[in-house]
């Protein structure tokens, strides 16, 4: 399976990938087209200016001519490059149509661009069954900051990659939670702009299975270019084998919920889950960067009361960067981040919040 | 030949408020040229400090939200602060003396669209000392980033718009009543030179879209500020309503940038070739049809928002179009060299220059038209190749080429030709080797606008950044030659180049303070 990321890294030198879908071939193919018609005409239409600088030059005692318009050289050089145009239009657009030929698809993942980072849902027909997890950057602060040897996927590593089987069709269900995304695997070519408000699809069939990159290709705001995407496609046994660990994970966190947890507990998850899903903006100190992103340490609704400083967390606040994660982490990690934040950087207040309590407000028992 | 007309031919006032009220077309022309120069030098720095960032992967100079003000600053001030006001300024340095007018039609007005400008860019730059800092959402500023999620300083760049649009706007009247209305008797449309015929369209062009980049931007000021919803999902509106108002002004504000650009090349190649330029009239008519064409095309930098089939394949063959028009441009200016008797002055160099590597610019953006081949392409390095390619060494260098060619007629001087051949191949180098291998980073599947990445884009960024500094630095040798030229130099004659054809050759060098207060009568010379 590495080797299969390392192949596919290397004829990623120069030129566009090839890709490991049929249509990522042919897109491929197309470019090919369009870019070999480019350079004959280059090399025409430059050719003809080279000779015309070497030979019709006053050094060499070149006399100019009185020639200044010929119609039917006119027509020609207009009807040329319309050929040409129609001998590319004709396989653009049917590959054109091979891509937006929404056949029924084996899985469907929602893919929700989410300032910086991506969520994916297997969806279900059965709620309980379906997968949803964050997907970020997992690139150490130190690489970034040179304070370490930066590693082979510098910047294109995630946490926990999506995965995916091969030879299924598989649809991309694309959105957003705040600005505009963009999820691109140039593997798959597959590029879709995430609008927060609209869904649009996307779909592909992998052949090869491979770890395959990409990165958010539409600006988003501060961290845009810490914002990568990593797919395992993997053989279907595979893929189920995955799943259902997956699913057996959920569960396991679901019955962690109803347990009592000690404040050191809560501490210890929360700053992990802290820096992994707010320091992005709140920074590690707790300071932010005001005016945008505010400070956490010793103001605000972190030294205030309890349930004011959870429904931010559960809820975002809408028109802000401030996200919803009620949806993003589970009930231990909000739990644990909530006390965190209001026992770090010398807020010291004491109390903490149940993970129990964080799912009775999230299942409507708030109040 | 010139007839004096004593009354007439006072020069400027003396001191430091000449310029503060000059109505003179020569003057302003002036203004308008250096102010974009300093724009020029402004909007270089930022992108020095955006290469000097990506000259290694990881964060070294800037944090990721100031490289974002960087890149946006950057693209703004070159639009809009660089490249439109140099074209401006070659236009009221030339359209009279091409069309044998006095001055500008409405010489207070023309004032105005000047000075309005220093206060707009005075108070955009400013806002990189505001709290929250500098519009850090992209020279394209889409919504909801720049609205919902932009710095308080938006609306300072809104207001600064509003601003630069109001100048452009009163500019482009005043140069479509000039030329239609100012001409001289027996000089008609079709004898006017391809100058003054691009930046006709050209104005049209700005009348037309500066209106609906100044309604975007109101409509974002009113998301930010009254509670409206027009690019809001939330609240009903719609994010991508904002990209095709966006474009339905930024397509044709590319072809703004480019039009006159044909028009300075149209001139300076016939003179150096010796023969007249090949074409004149589908010239013209290639001018039209491309200004046409702009408007109906926005949606190419938009093909991966989710446009049905049938919307995207509109917009395909649309945009493929324009190259038809393109090419007609680029072969009559190969025609015009073909069995010409061609010299090499500098002006020339940058006019071949330009044909060369603006067509690589325009075939890298008939790639970007494929649909399917675009969504690989989108948002890449690729992109900002092509663009760089027709804009740098396109725009800017049909601007350095008019400088070379038309400064001694402005300053009765000539230029160093060797210190001017040398800015050229510094620059020639210095770009082809900043821009050449953002083809290969784009194709590779680096993403734009960002402060760092992987691990295998780092050679072809490494040499990128050295260009970008060879290019920027040499610019600074561009000064020195226009200040040098300035203060002296050979004379130059009254044709200056042996093969110039047109009105401003008929007037001393320097072009007298006031010229054409006599409407000229021989016209038959007068496109070349
Ligand atoms: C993408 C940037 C971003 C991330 C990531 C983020 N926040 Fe925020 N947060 C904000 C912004 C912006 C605000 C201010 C919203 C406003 O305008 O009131 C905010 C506000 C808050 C506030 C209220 C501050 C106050 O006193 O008004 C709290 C508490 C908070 N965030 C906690 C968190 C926690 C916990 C996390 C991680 C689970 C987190 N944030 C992740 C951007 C972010
Ligand atoms: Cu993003």
């Amino acid at each position: 399976m590495l080797l299969g990321g390392n192949a596919a890294m290397a004829d990623w030198a120069v030129n566009m990938t090839q890709g490991v879908t049929e249509i990522s071939r042919q897109v491929y193919d197309l470019h090919m087209i369009i870019f070999i018609l480019c350079v004959v005409i280059g090399i025409v239409v430059f050719g003809a200016m080279m000779v015309s600088m070497i030979l019709h030059r006053k050094s060499r005692g070149a006399v100019p001519a009185t020639f200044h318009e010929n119609t039917k050289l006119e027509y020609l050089w207009t009807v040329i490059p319309i050929v040409i145009l129609v001998v590319m239009a004709l396989p653009a657009t049917s590959t054109l149509q091979d891509m937006y030929d929404a056949g029924e698809s084996d899985i469907d993942i929602e893919v929700r661009g989410i300032q910086w980072k991506w969520q994916y849902t297997y969806l279900n027909d059965d709620p309980a069954k379906e997968v949803r997890f964050v997907s970020s950057l997992s690139t150490p602060r130190d690489e970034i900051e040179n304070r370490a040897t930066k590693n082979e996927f510098y910047l294109v590593e995630v946490d926990e990659p999506m995965v995916i089987p091969i030879n299924k069709r598989v649809r991309f269900l694309i959105t957003s939670e705040d600005v505009i995304h963009a999820w691109w695997v140039p593997a798959f070519a597959v590029k879709k702009d995430a609008i927060p408000g609209f869904i649009h699809e996307s779909w592909t069939i992998v052949d090869e299975p491979g770890i395959y990159r990409g990165q958010c290709a539409e600006l988003c705001g501060k961290d845009h270019g810490f914002m990568p995407i990593e797919v395992h496609a993997v053989s279907e046994e595979d893929y189920e084998i995955w799943l259902a660990e997956k699913q057996e994970a959920a569960r396991v966190v679901y019955e962690t919920i109803g347990k009592e947890w000690t404040f050191e507990e809560l501490m210890a998850t929360g700053e992990t889950v802290y820096q992994q899903s707010c320091a992005a903006c709140h920074q590690l100190n707790g300071e932010g960067i005001p005016p945008v992103f505010p400070s956490l340490k010793g103001q605000g609704l972190a030294v205030g009361p309890i349930a004011a400083h959870t429904d931010i967390i559960l809820n975002g606040k809408a028109g802000t960067a401030m996200q919803a994660f009620g949806t993003q982490l589970n009930p231990a990690q909000l739990a644990a981040v909530i006390t965190y934040e209001r026992n770090a950087w010398g807020n010291n207040l004491g109390d903490h919040i149940q993970p129990s309590r964080i799912n009775e407000i999230l299942s409507g028992g708030a109040q | 030949m010139i007839t004096e007309h004593p009354h007439d031919s006072h020069g400027p006032d003396k001191g430091l408020m000449r310029w503060v009220v000059t109505t003179n077309h020569k003057d302003i022309g002036t203004l308008y040229l250096w102010f974009s120069f300093l724009m020029f030098l402004t909007g270089g720095v930022m992108a020095l400090i955006i290469r000097s960032e990506l000259f290694q992967p990881g964060l070294q100079l800037v944090q990721p939200e100031s490289f974002n003000q960087m890149t946006t600053m950057h693209g703004l001030i070159m639009v809009f602060g660089a490249v439109m006001p140099a074209f401006v300024g070659l236009a009221n340095w030339l359209i009279p003396m091409m069309v044998g007018a006095p001055d500008m039609a409405m010489p207070r007005m023309n004032n105005f669209s000047f000075w309005i400008l220093p206060f707009a860019f005075g108070l955009l730059l400013s806002s990189l000392f505001m709290e929250g800092g500098a519009p850090n959402f992209g020279w394209t500023f889409y919504a909801p980033l720049s609205t919902d999620f932009g710095p308080p300083s938006t609306t300072f760049f809104i207001f600064g718009v509003h601003m630069m649009g109001i100048s452009s706007i009163m500019g482009s009247i005043n140069i479509i009543v000039t030329i239609l209305n100012l001409r001289a008797p027996g000089m008609t449309l079709m004898k006017m030179p391809l100058f003054v015929w691009t930046w006709l369209i050209t104005a049209y062009l700005l009348i037309a879209v500066m209106p609906v980049l100044a309604g975007v931007v109101t409509m974002m000021l009113m998301d930010i500020h009254f509670n409206t919803a027009f690019f809001s999902a939330g609240g009903g509106g719609d994010p991508v309503l904002f990209q095709h108002i966006f474009w339905f002004f930024g397509h044709p504000e590319v072809y703004i940038m480019i039009l006159p650009a044909f028009g300075v090349v149209s001139a300076i190649i016939p003179t150096f070739a010796r023969k007249r330029l090949f074409g004149y009239e589908s010239m013209v008519y290639a001018t039209s049809s491309i200004a046409f064409l702009s408007f109906i095309v926005w949606a190419h930098h938009m093909f991966t928002v989710g446009i049905p089939i049938a919307g995207e394949l509109y917009f395909m063959y649309a945009t493929m179009l324009i190259a038809v028009p393109t090419g007609v441009k680029v072969f009559n200016w190969v025609a015009t060299m073909w069995q010409g008797s061609m010299t090499f002055e500098t002006p020339m160099l940058f006019a071949i220059a330009f044909v060369v590597l603006f067509t690589i610019g325009g075939l890298s953006g008939l790639m970007l038209s494929i649909v399917p081949a675009d969504f690989q392409y989108h948002d890449t390095y690729f992109v900002v190749a092509h663009f760089h390619y027709v804009l740098v060494p396109g725009s800017v260098f049909s601007v350095m080429a008019a400088v070379y060619y038309w400064l001694p007629k402005w300053t009765g001087n000539m230029y160093d030709e060797a210190l001017g051949k040398t800015h050229f191949w510094l620059s020639f180098i210095g770009i082809n080797i900043t821009f050449f291998p953002q083809h290969f980073s784009g194709l590779a599947g680096m993403p734009r606008r960002i402060p760092d990445y992987a691990l295998q884009f780092a050679d072809f960024n490494m040499i990128s950044s050295c260009g970008a500094f060879l290019f920027g630095f040499s610019q600074l040798l561009f000064l020195f030659i226009i200040i040098k030229t300035i203060r002296g130099g050979e004379k130059a004659t009254e044709q200056v180049w042996e093969g110039a054809h047109g009105l401003e050759w008929t007037l001393p060098s320097p072009a007298p303070y006031h010229t054409f207060a006599t409407p000229p009568s021989d016209l038959n010379d007068a496109h070349g």
